[in-house]
């Protein structure tokens, strides 16, 4: 049983009509803006309608395009950043330039190196060389980079069945499927497990694709409070006692919908109480876990391992393989009955084309050294110990600089609230001047006053890497003035110092250099064809 | 910051405030008593709020007898025990150990000349396409790691956007990670709640999956029916007439495949672009498998037709046909396309196409141009042949549907061979695996709108078939047939 400190320190008052007050001048001078654009006065660089299609009703109401245009126009360099290496421990991003303030880039041709904590690559195998890379080239070379079929027709190889039956075993689960792409998982396969005449409780803050996927359901849709077991639970009574809105029927099924680690807030899921509502109440319980398999748990088993519960209680396992393997696609597990429904009636089994070889390979790499199976000795343990010291000590870290940081103590999400746009759209520009690749996330992926700076760490991280970007954010967050938390730090921070990193490490002596292992027999024995 | 300067010199004395309220005239105060006593009536109606209305008298029920319609309520397994479909479930255990190119070989040691996959421009096991992919694997790993938004761009995915835009000739393209979400997102997009779509009623799953996300009202026509088309477009803009203040914000698209997969068919666009003008609505193309196989230089139906790029709103295709890779694009005027990139949900919500897949579609890409239309030509060419004979030496044990120059065409057991059920297609696709030849059943969800009346086995050729591999799968045909009859 983990003690996971959750911090959620709400919005301070002044803040908040301070970030009011920059939306509403900001949309003053938009409509300025906009007027001064369309009287000629302002050169339009706005792409237009074609002369062909004018007479046409138009494709963009004003309204819905008004956002764009004038406030994220404006700062849209801090978004969509090309790089040019592997999303590693460290990357070089490209330089670009905007002689027209946003409408378009120029490319210099420069590129500046960054400390990568903008990508997902929790357990660090984002990597070019080693042997996940290895068998990834084996794979390549046996099967070629893509199939052209689907796994109910003639796609299927003989990569896909390991690489299933090794996440099987892995999450201690009957059976596994694996699709080519994470958010299909979800929007494609949900239809498959309920549908008209059955009720979805979601989480207030799931993902995109997650809320896709309940919608093309037809089932009727209840929304939950963030992470809140009462609330869930009142969701759930009224659900079964008072049915179907109109016809007043019972409901034939209930799945609650939540993910492991909520990737804006950085909160874990409070697993326990949600199964045992579950089991009170006969509901369903659908886990999304893109964010924590692989990166919560002693053995990166996810969630399910982190809190000890038992995974056969979870009745949907999904989650992706982009975050914590270095591949893409994701997998839903489950009994063997669910597992072998999903197969036969997924609409992404039946009509998309099944995973490509190099990314099965890299996966399946990724698992086997996990499970202790490849690789250098403890490789896998060492990997989830670095990610789950580094999290914790820069979480520490930025809690002792006086920023208002959300989410569990555990949790390798680690976002940092800067609330007013321009604040945002400076320390991106500036962060990224210093060195570190750090994401930004406003409207409308948060609430419109509740900007935050993002940082995903990973087990590629050194400490001194840790070190540097914390007084890196340190100077920043002073002449930015974003230390707004009126609390203490957390008394969990207090003993999260350098020195308790690496007693935590010392076991792990050698540094995390991936091993180079040149032959691609190697690889081919990995993926055991 | 006092916005509003007040005059801190006049005090309002209690006095005046009386002598102000006799003073004012009747009308006046009369309206404002009315004000008051309807907004303390306000505050004392009862609630409309749905969730105190409940229950219909309106009394919420007691814990107790909560506590036991809880206890009472029997939902259903999660999933239901449906019988497992045998041959479907056995496909997932038939594994390839090669790689699915023009000949397959499984576990047991069998090669099989491959009609079953859309390796039209035999790509698949291409060295130039694979070294591509190897030497850019070496380079970014596998994995983007990210979104496109968060430092997933790669400039592998910046340059083959501008490839794909160049290759079409349009103004910009948006990448997707996967085929079946690009035009799954894309309909959504630009689509909304009140507005029409016309669709072919045979088009693909995955248009239908976008045209259910958009939530706008779906008008089916006849497959490749422009008459009827033109009817429902013509009923629709009387409709318009009679409503005009509505009908100014209400979009209409029509919503097409170049080469449809489920019959193998090509669309009528010539006459779908004069439609698209005369009643002012949209044209969507999906074209995951023309791209590469139709058109002069395999630049897909708009060459084929001979229309102009400009005038198709929009082009989406998945790239896992052709360009033997994962992934699809969306391609298009800058106008119409950038919106993807805020609001095309599978663009900004998932993870980037790793990087080594976008070298290898950008390879395959180079070598369609490179070969300006060879394969293409030469794809045609066997697909007619194949076409011919099919339609010579099989008429009455066969039926072919699809267009001559098609790589796609669905065969169905004649009346006079059997019945054309399922199993029996299954079983004859079993049966020309022991004769060498990999075939496939076409394969839908009970949900899919688009799905024919009667199974088929979809039928693909690669441009490399020779004629021999040809007449074998003919001389299979005929031989299971014939025996089949004969019982």
């Amino acid at each position: 049983m983990a003690d996971n400190d959750h911090s959620e320190e709400p919005t301070p008052y002044i803040e908040a009509i301070v970030t009011y007050i920059s939306y509403v001048l900001l949309a003053v001078f938009g409509h300025i803006r906009d007027f001064l654009r369309n009287k000629g006065f302002e050169a339009n660089m706005i792409a237009t309608e074609p002369d062909r299609t004018k007479s046409f009703v138009p494709l963009y109401q004003n309204f819905e395009s008004f956002f764009t245009r004038n406030l994220y126009r404006r700062i849209r360099d801090c978004w969509n950043r090309p790089i040019t290496t592997c999303p590693g421990a460290e990357f070089e991003v490209m330089d670009r330039d905007s002689p027209d303030y946003g409408w378009t880039f120029r490319y210099p041709g420069s590129t500046t190196r960054a400390v990568n904590f903008g990508s997902y690559n929790y357990l660090g195998f984002a990597e070019s060389s080693g042997y996940c890379a290895d068998a990834a080239v084996a794979a390549t070379e046996m099967y070629g980079c893509g199939v052209g079929s689907s796994r109910t027709e003639v796609g299927s190889l003989n990569i896909h069945t390991q690489l299933e039956r090794a996440m099987a075993e892995y999450l201690g689960t009957e059976d596994a499927i694996v699709f080519p792409m994470g958010f299909a998982t979800n929007a494609l396969n949900m239809a498959a497990l309920v549908g008209k005449g059955c009720c979805i409780l979601s989480d207030e803050l799931n993902h995109s694709s997650l809320v896709l996927g309940s919608r093309l359901t037809g089932a009727t849709i209840k929304i939950f409070k963030h992470n809140n077991p009462a609330d869930l639970e009142a969701k759930l009574r009224e659900a079964i006692v008072y049915g179907q809105a109109r016809t007043r029927r019972p409901f034939t099924k209930i799945l609650i919908v939540v993910e492991g680690v909520y990737s804006m807030e950085g909160s874990i899921v409070r697993l326990p109480e949600i199964i045992a509502l579950k089991k009170r109440y006969q509901a369903y319980l659908y886990l999304d876990e893109a964010h924590s398999i692989g990166a919560l748990g002693t053995s990166g088993r996810g969630v399910v391992d982190y809190y000890g519960c038992d995974p056969r209680d979870v009745d949907v396992l999904m989650g992706t393989f982009t975050k914590s393997f270095g591949g893409a696609g994701g997998y839903i597990a489950g009994s063997s009955r669910l597992v072998r429904h999903v197969r036969q009636s997924s609409h992404s089994a039946i009509y998309g084309a099944s995973m490509p070889a190099p990314v099965a390979a890299q996966i399946l790499t990724a698992l086997n050294i996990l499970l202790g199976r490849a690789g250098p000795p403890d490789e896998g343990k060492r990997r989830l110990r670095q990610l789950s010291v580094n999290a914790q000590y820069m979480r520490a870290r930025l809690h002792q600089l006086g920023l208002i940081v959300y989410g569990d103590r555990d949790s390798p999400v680690v976002p940092f609230m800067i609330f007013m746009p321009g604040k945002v759209a400076a320390f991106a520009r500036l962060s990224l001047a210093h060195g570190l690749g750090i994401v930004v996330v406003g409207y409308p992926a948060t609430p419109i006053i509740e900007a935050r700076a993002r940082i995903c760490l990973s087990a590629a991280h050194s400490l001194d890497m840790i070190d540097r970007s914390v007084q890196v954010i340190d100077k920043l967050s002073r002449l930015l003035r974003i230390r707004y938390s009126r609390r203490q730090p957390p008394d969990w921070t207090r003993d999260r110092t350098r020195a308790w990193a690496e007693a935590q490490l010392a076991e792990f002596s050698r540094p995390l250099a991936p091993t180079h292992v040149a032959s691609s027999a190697n690889g081919v024995a990995l993926i055991g064809a | 910051m006092l916005i509003f300067v007040a005059d801190a010199d006049v005090s309002w004395e209690f006095s005046d405030l009386i002598e102000a309220i006799y003073s004012a005239p009747t009308y006046h105060l009369v309206f404002e008593g009315c004000l008051i006593l309807f907004i303390v009536g306000l505050l004392f109606q009862h609630s409309f709020l749905p969730s105190k209305r409940r229950g219909g008298s309106g009394d919420r029920l007691s814990k107790a007898e909560e506590d036991q319609l809880i206890a009472e309520w029997q939902p259903e397994p999660l999933v239901s025990g449906d019988p497992a479909d045998e041959a479907l479930l056995a496909s997932y255990q038939r594994c390839a150990t090669s790689q699915v190119g023009r000949s397959v070989t499984y576990s047991d040691g069998r090669t099989l000349v491959n009609f079953a996959t859309g390796n039209f421009l035999d790509f698949i096991g291409e060295a130039r396409i694979r070294d591509r992919a190897l030497a850019s694997l070496r380079h970014y790993g596998v994995g983007s790691c990210g979104p496109r938004g968060f430092y997933g761009t790669m400039d592998v995915h910046l340059h083959l956007e501008e490839q794909l835009a160049k290759f079409y000739g349009c103004e910009e393209a948006v990448l997707y990670s996967y085929g079946f979400s690009t035009i799954a997102s894309a309909i959504p997009s630009y689509a909304k709640r009140h507005d029409i779509i016309f669709a072919d009623e045979r088009c693909c799953f995955a248009i239908q999956q976008g045209l259910e996300a958009s939530r706008s009202k779906i008008i089916r026509f006849r497959h490749n029916d422009t008459a009827h088309l033109e009817e429902l477009l013509q009923r629709q803009a009387e409709h318009d007439r009679r409503n005009p203040k509505k009908a100014r914000v209400t979009r209409k698209f029509i919503v097409v495949e170049g080469l449809y997969v489920n019959c193998g068919d090509i669309c009528p666009l010539g006459e779908l672009v004069k439609l698209k003008y005369k009643y002012k609505v949209r044209l969507f193309v999906e074209e995951s498998a023309s791209l590469g196989t139709l058109g002069a230089t395999g630049r897909g139906i708009c060459e084929e037709a001979g229309v102009s790029v400009q005038d198709v709103d929009l082009i989406a295709a998945g790239i896992e046909n052709a360009l033997a890779t994962q992934g699809g694009f969306v391609v298009g005027t800058k106008y119409v396309v950038d919106h993807q990139r805020l609001s095309g949900l599978g663009y900004c919500f998932s993870a980037s196409l790793p990087p080594m897949l976008a070298a290898a579609a950008s390879e395959a890409l180079t070598m369609v141009d490179e070969m300006r239309g060879e394969r293409t030509a030469r794809l045609k060419s066997v697909s007619d042949r194949l076409h011919q004979r099919l339609l010579a030496e099989l008429d009455n044990l066969w039926s072919v549907e699809g267009a001559p120059m098609s790589p796609i065409k669905h065969l169905r057991l004649h009346r006079c061979t059997g019945e054309n059920s399922l199993p029996a297609l299954e079983a004859a696709c079993a049966a020309a695996a022991d004769a060498g030849l990999l075939l496939t059943v076409a394969r839908y969800v009970a949900q899919d709108l688009g799905q024919p009346a009667q199974p088929s086995i979809r039928l693909s050729v690669n441009c490399n078939h020779s004629d021999s591999e040809i007449g074998s799968l003919l001389d299979f045909l005929k031989s299971y047939a014939t025996g089949l009859a004969k019982k």
